[in-house]
């Protein structure tokens, strides 16, 4: 047994000296995480990174059986599910861990605003998130289309057709990504790429600035706690923080496999785009706010197409927020700026009032 | 301009001529002395055709009343009646078909306007009951072509309101076939088309709008109208019935009924009160057919009652395979593929039902025989499939289970580390670096 210690000890040794581990692990080891009554919020950004590595190796499982094209996707995915080994398994945890990880990122997004994580110095590290969710919707929206169904078909139809209203670059950008002048084949593969390897490669850059900014910058303590002053309070990273953080992802990982094993990831119908297309059809539960509200705004506001307006104050909506930090002079001060709690309490009602309207609404109209 | 009668009769042939081989619009000439005066009469009878007449289908390709009634529509006053200048009024029995027949009986003419329109209607008419009695019996109660396509107001067949559009036809002809008084010199029932209208082709063509769904004429014929002969009903039905009316064709049954004088199909499956042919009807239980003249215990009695069988057998296997089928489905497995295959087996459904009609034993078992075999494979997918659903719960439950355990352990980890009461605090001091 100690001969065995020993050998691993030499083994351990001879990396450190080439690798630098034992930095590594003293700068775990002293790595602090704030100890206060919002705490809990804190896992929220591992949780969506964990949920992220899975989406990464069942994704890279699914590419051992996908073909994208329009003659051969759905077929593929039918295969994967019906005579693959645990194929079924691979996609269902696949599609369940995406909705989870936007779910998470939204949540990670809204507690990092309502704490006023992104004051100074972590500007670059709320924009370089803010960046990342905006990833992750697009992966959500390219993949959506991926198993080339009746439902994936005409939803991406729609989101295409709305992105086309984009004012100036909308027509232009609606057939870079379509490939032509509607959803086909050309799209599919557009998608694929966008999908397996434009979005990882930008995520994956992005991804590690941000982890390198919270590492260098450590976890923000909220004003409110700072101002309160007295003796600080927290916890070491390694082991305590780290053995709560896996406590999470492993419940995650048990609530992942009870939606696969009793609501496996459907298929439905094969895409005909020759046919009508199929009534209430709906965005993904994220893109959902979006959606509803675009079908509230009237045909023309103030000589402008609706449509167009609605998509531009969305985008203007998304870069203030992106720009927060610079905004929230007040939080920058470390002063309360309760303006911009109220709004980022506004903005988390009314994407949770429109995703359930959308839900709710009659789908004929 | 008033013309005299040598001018009227000189000019006449080319008139005639002009108007049959030149028709021009309607809106580009001037207005006819016809419609001056006929727009003018406030009886309906008289104002009705001027009226009706602009969407008509002739009207819409530039002929004018000229064109059937003759007569000079550029005179005024009751001179454009005149029968020097061709004037034949209202043509009536016989007359209406040298009217119509003039133009649609030229090939040469027609292909002017529609060269896929036949050009056969009034020899075809001469063939029909309608014709032979107008021709041979003088009998001018019969159908004749305004009867069926009202004059003043043809539309094309493909219109939704013409007269012989197939949702109308079977009313059309019900206009005298469904009127008993009218009907009553002649020896026909008059129930044909309330029979009709409880039929499954009646049901096909105006609630599943299947416009290919026949109607009166499609089996008695438009122009030759007559009732199908007992011995050629079988070739009636077999215009879209094919595959059954060979079989019955081939089949002893056929020629026994032409012995006995029954007419082929509709023996067992009516001629207007047409239902949709269900299992029901085969063998020998109470609302069967073959029950109607076998026993049970007759050879016949005994081949309907296997065959029967023979075709349950298969239905019930097939239901049992698609209820599997739709269990796993509904439960998230895939098994899109073993419900495609699953077809298979509705086709040998179908097969062997059509088999019937030749009734022979083995012809039926032959095909159920197949479907048997599908349905037989589509079940074992399915079985596999809720033996699949049962391992991934079994999976789940384990995997869970060590989840679960391992989350047990973790936290017992970081209650060792961190005593009750202590906290995971390691550091109590004002300000720090973290922010």
């Amino acid at each position: 047994m100690s001969d065995i210690k020993k050998r691993l000890g030499e083994v351990w040794g001879w990396l450190d000296d080439r690798l630098g581990l034992s930095s590594w692990g003293e700068l775990a080891r002293k790595k602090d995480v704030p100890l206060h009554k919002h705490t809990v919020w804190y896992y929220l950004g591992g949780m969506t990174l964990f949920l992220f590595l899975i989406q990464v190796a069942t994704g890279i499982l699914l590419l051992f059986y996908y073909r994208p094209s329009a003659e051969d996707a759905y077929e593929s995915i039918q295969f994967l599910m019906a005579e693959v080994e645990f194929g079924w398994l691979i996609r269902s945890i696949h599609a369940w861990a995406a909705n989870l990880m936007i779910f998470t990122a939204f949540l990670h997004l809204f507690s990092v605003l309502l704490m006023k994580a992104y004051r100074a110095p972590r500007e670059i590290t709320w924009i370089s998130g803010f960046m990342l969710l905006a990833l992750a919707m697009g992966f959500g929206f390219t993949g959506y289309l991926l198993p080339w169904n009746e439902l994936a078909y005409f939803a991406t139809r729609v989101g295409t057709e709305i992105m086309g209203a984009v004012p100036l670059v909308g027509s232009f950008l609606g057939r870079v990504l379509k490939g032509g002048e509607d959803v086909s084949g050309a799209t599919l593969t557009r998608f694929y790429a966008i999908h397996v390897a434009v979005l990882p490669m930008i995520t994956a850059a992005l991804l590690g600035l941000h982890l390198y900014l919270v590492q260098k910058h450590g976890m923000s303590i909220p004003p409110e706690v700072e101002r309160r002053g007295g003796g600080r309070r927290s916890m070491s990273f390694a082991p305590n923080f780290l053995l709560r953080d896996l406590v999470g992802w492993l419940s995650a990982l048990a609530i992942i496999a009870v939606l696969a094993a009793y609501f496996p990831a459907e298929l439905g119908e094969k895409a005909d785009p020759f046919a009508p297309a199929p009534a209430g059809i709906k965005p993904e539960w994220y893109f959902m706010f979006m959606f509803q509200t675009l079908k509230y705004l009237p045909a023309h506001i103030l000589g402008i197409e609706g449509e167009a307006l609605g998509i531009m104050a969305f985008m203007v909506g998304g870069a203030l927020l992106m720009i927060v930090p610079f905004l929230d002079r007040r939080s920058g001060r470390n002063q309360p700026s309760p303006l911009f709690t109220w709004i980022g309490v506004a903005i988390i009602v009314y994407i949770i009032v429109l995703t359930i309207l959308g839900y709710a609404a009659n789908p004929t109209q | 301009m008033m013309m005299t009668m040598g001018k009227l009769l000189r000019c006449t042939p080319a008139l005639l001529a002009g108007f049959l081989l030149a028709p021009k619009a309607t809106a580009q000439e001037p207005e006819s002395s016809c419609v001056t005066c006929h727009a003018a009469f406030g009886d309906e009878r008289l104002s009705g055709p001027v009226e009706s007449y602009p969407n008509d289908v002739h009207a819409a390709q530039g002929f004018d009343c000229v064109a059937c009634h003759g007569g000079d529509a550029t005179v005024a006053g009751m001179g454009a009646m005149d029968p020097a200048a061709g004037y034949l009024g209202v043509p009536e029995g016989e007359d209406v078909l040298s009217v119509c027949g003039r133009c649609h009986s030229s090939a040469q003419f027609m292909r002017r306007y529609d060269p896929s329109l036949r050009v056969d209607q009034v020899a075809e008419y001469r063939t029909s009951v309608h014709g032979q009695r107008l021709l041979q019996q003088g009998d001018d109660r019969v159908a004749t072509c305004s009867s069926c396509h009202p004059a003043h107001a043809i539309k094309p067949p493909s219109d939704p309101n013409s007269s012989v559009h197939p949702l109308n036809v079977a009313a059309t002809c019900a206009d005298c076939h469904a009127n008993p008084e009218y009907m009553s010199p002649y020896p026909i029932p008059t129930d044909q088309h309330e029979k009709y209208l409880e039929s499954i082709h009646w049901e096909k063509l105006s609630v599943a709008r299947d416009l290919s769904a026949p109607t009166c004429n499609d089996c008695h014929g438009n122009h030759g109208a007559a009732p199908p002969g007992v011995s050629w009903v079988g070739n009636v039905c077999g215009q879209c019935h094919s595959v059954m009316a060979e079989r019955f064709n081939q089949s002893f049954h056929s020629r026994i009924f032409a012995m006995l004088g029954n007419p082929g199909c509709a023996t067992c499956h009516n001629n207007h009160e047409i239902k949709l042919a269900d299992i029901e009807m085969l063998g020998v239980d109470e609302g069967s057919v073959c029950g109607r003249c076998h026993s049970a215990e007759s050879r016949g009695g005994i081949v309907a009652t296997r065959m029967r069988t023979l075709i349950d057998s298969l239905s019930l296997a097939r239901e049992r395979a698609d209820s599997i089928l739709e269990r796993a489905e509904n439960a998230g497995m895939e098994v899109s593929q073993a419900q495609f295959d699953l077809n298979g087996a509705t086709t040998a459904l179908v097969s062997a039902r059509t088999a019937v009609h030749s009734f022979d034993v083995e012809g039926v078992r032959e095909e159920v025989e197949s479907g048997l075999e599908v349905a037989a494979q589509a079940w074992e997918r399915g079985q596999e499939a809720m033996d699949d659903l049962r391992f991934r719960r079994t999976g789940l439950a384990i995997s869970v289970g060590i989840i679960v355990l391992l989350i047990i352990g973790l936290v017992l980890k970081i209650r060792q580390l961190e005593p009750a009461g202590a906290g995971p605090s390691r550091k109590s001091a004002p300000g720090g670096e973290a922010r």
